[in-house]
């Protein structure tokens, strides 16, 4: 009974959580049910994973309504993948909201914080899980909304600009989904995303199939701060909560990269997008010039997390590059990026957590010392930061190295060197951090600085742990974004 | 297939265009939301516009009714509206809480105060 109902169970649980939080308010019971919704998710998605590799895709019936007329939630190797991500980084952010969020929300409000953050988690599993396009919409505006609502939290006042910049883009962007699912509608007469695929061959009037396909890349393309799209990045994720930076940074954005992938490869098909149209040409020059410009700008930026975000930009710039090779290698690397790159800027955002609760700040000048004062912290931040340059031994280098092939299998060397050379800016970045901790003696008002609290630290090592362990053992993640990348080629036609 | 025959599009794509440019053109913050709405709102006319058949009727099983309009339009818009609803009353609550702090609803002030701010730091 509940095996068979595990897809629908995957949102239903988050979502109905998060409105009892909010009935029962009590600051404990949220955060207690917060932590069990999100390790039944995680366990959940494991379970949904496993049964795909076993027995190939699950389609779910909602409410036994047989596809394409009702809604179906569709699990295959690539949103499986997705969903383990998205709800591994919940599982490991919920319990260290509790204290996070103690130190930077007033106490009446954190019932409500964790409402909002399990409401977005439904909302981001939705997205991976659904096989319907306009019930896609509904759950991206769910997590959208509940994000607005996380970021506008921040103790800065700043945060309320950022939160209001990142609901006009991000509503834009929905709405420029929306007007393309509603072409396609026009065209096809099916909501259903496998259905869609199907019946777009036999749509000879390409003009509104073209001008859907602009609509849901801009669109899509604001959700995923797609260079030159990532204006609201850098000031939501700078002043939004630290707890809510880390489970953003490490998902939402990922989240949206695989709604891109599903579009351009399994339904408006390899042919179209990279044989007819030159999307590959775009994509490929949006990236280059996404991991350039955003490492050059994060190497100036006087605030960590800010100085993260612009980081966050960049490797957003590594995954659309390797959707935009097209080839096994190159799909296997933005996949398995996806991932790695979530757990290592979740690891990095939720030791800046730490920081920022200690320090009380996390620009540059303030944390001198750092190395000498919270080492733990410190040195986490380091590893995280030579995943994010792909230095052999974490998981950034597995991903950079499926990349680089990707690139070398199209004959593209310059565009491997420039993949090579970018990581140098990231060194750069990554350096004024080490720097200012190692190199300078702390401030003397720092001298009675302790290391952050366990609570914090532990799942916050734990994601430092997984950049490390999954750049040793590749087993889970590159079969799985392999088999990933399998599926999304397989659809050529 | 007359430019007549599809002036449903064309208010669609005028208000389409005109909410974006308000968004985009308006530094008032709550002018802008204002434009959104148009913006969100040309969308339910992209969707409903087509659903409609001249003469159809609900999609009734009934010897009299032959000609049907589809429905699933209506039911997705309806649901559309809902998001745009909530969308909108929290860009307005966002816009209540910035007042509050900056004491202003205009972008370039709130950002003139702000980059004040930073130099007295």
């Amino acid at each position: 009974m509940i095996a068979e109902n595990l897809p629908a169970l995957q949102v239903v649980v988050p979502l109905l959580a998060a409105p009892l939080m909010v009935l029962v308010r009590r600051r404990t019971f949220a955060w207690l049910l917060a932590v069990a919704v999100s390790w039944t998710a995680l366990a959940i998605a494991l379970a949904l994973a496993f049964k795909v590799r076993e027995a190939g895709v699950i389609s779910y019936a909602m409410g036994s309504w047989p596809p394409p007329w009702g809604i179906e939630y569709r699990v295959d190797a690539l949103n499986s993948f997705v969903l383990v991500l998205v709800s591994l980084v919940a599982s490991v952010v919920m319990p260290y909201a509790r204290t996070s969020v103690a130190a930077e929300l007033p106490r009446d409000q954190h019932y409500l914080f964790f409402s909002m953050l399990t409401l977005c988690l439904a909302g981001l599993l939705g997205i991976a899980i659904t096989g319907d396009a306009f019930n896609l919409f509904v759950f991206l505006e769910i997590s959208s909304l509940s994000a607005y609502v996380l970021v506008g939290l921040g103790r800065d006042r700043r945060a309320l600009l950022a939160a209001y910049q990142y609901l006009v883009l991000g509503t834009i962007g929905a709405t420029f989904y929306i007007i393309g699912v509603g072409l396609l509608y026009l065209m096809t007469g099916t909501l259903n995303i496998a259905d869609l695929a199907l019946r777009l061959r036999d749509v000879h009037e390409m003009r509104p199939v073209l001008a859907a396909l602009a609509f849901i890349t801009a669109g899509i393309g604001l959700k995923l701060a797609l260079f030159p799209l990532h204006f609201w990045l850098p000031n939501a994720y700078t002043y939004a909560p630290s707890a809510v930076t880390a489970f953003l940074a490490a998902s939402a954005t990922k989240v949206s990269v695989y709604v891109l992938l599903r579009y351009y490869f399994l339904v408006f098909g390899i042919p179209l997008v990279f044989g007819r149209l030159p999307m590959a040409e775009v994509l490929i020059g949006l990236s280059v010039l996404a991991v350039v410009s955003a490492s050059l700008v994060a190497v100036y930026q006087r605030d960590l997390k800010r100085l993260f975000a612009y980081s966050s930009v960049a490797q957003i710039g590594y995954i659309t590059l390797g959707m935009g090779l097209a080839n096994e290698p190159g799909l296997t690397g933005a996949v398995v990026h996806l991932f790695n790159h979530g757990i290592t800027k979740g690891a990095i955002f939720m030791l800046l957590g730490g920081v920022s609760l200690r320090v009380g700040s996390t620009s540059l000048e303030r944390i001198a010392g750092l190395g000498k004062t919270m080492p733990l912290t410190a040195f986490g931040i380091v590893i995280g930061g030579m995943s994010l340059i792909g230095i052999p031994g974490t998981a950034g280098f597995i991903s950079k190295w499926y990349l680089i092939l990707g690139a070398i299998a199209h004959g593209y060397w310059w565009l491997a060197a420039l993949i090579v050379a970018s990581s140098l800016i990231a060194v750069a970045y990554v350096w004024r951090f080490v720097e200012v901790a190692y190199f300078r003696a702390p401030a003397p008002a720092a001298a009675g600085l302790a290391e952050a609290p366990v609570s914090m630290l532990i799942p916050a090592w734990i994601m430092v742990a997984g950049c490390v362990y999954f750049g040793l053992d590749t087993g889970y993640t590159l079969d799985g974004a392999r088999l990933a990348a399998q599926v999304l080629l397989s659809s050529v036609r | 297939m007359s430019l007549a025959g599809h002036y449903t599009y064309w208010v669609t794509i005028f208000l389409m265009i005109a909410g974006l440019y308000i968004v985009i053109a308006r530094g008032n913050l709550v002018k802008k939301l204002i434009g959104l709405g148009i913006f969100q709102t040309s969308v339910y006319l992209l969707y409903i516009a087509p659903g409609k058949l001249i003469g159809g009727t609900a999609p009734i099983l009934a010897a009299t009714f032959n000609t049907y309009s589809n429905p699933l339009p209506h039911v997705l818009i309806l649901t559309a509206i809902v998001v745009g609803v909530a969308t909108l009353a929290l860009g307005l609550a966002i816009v209540v809480r910035i007042r509050e702090a900056y004491d202003s609803i205009e972008e370039d002030e709130i950002l003139d105060k702000d980059s004040a701010g930073d130099e007295g730091q």
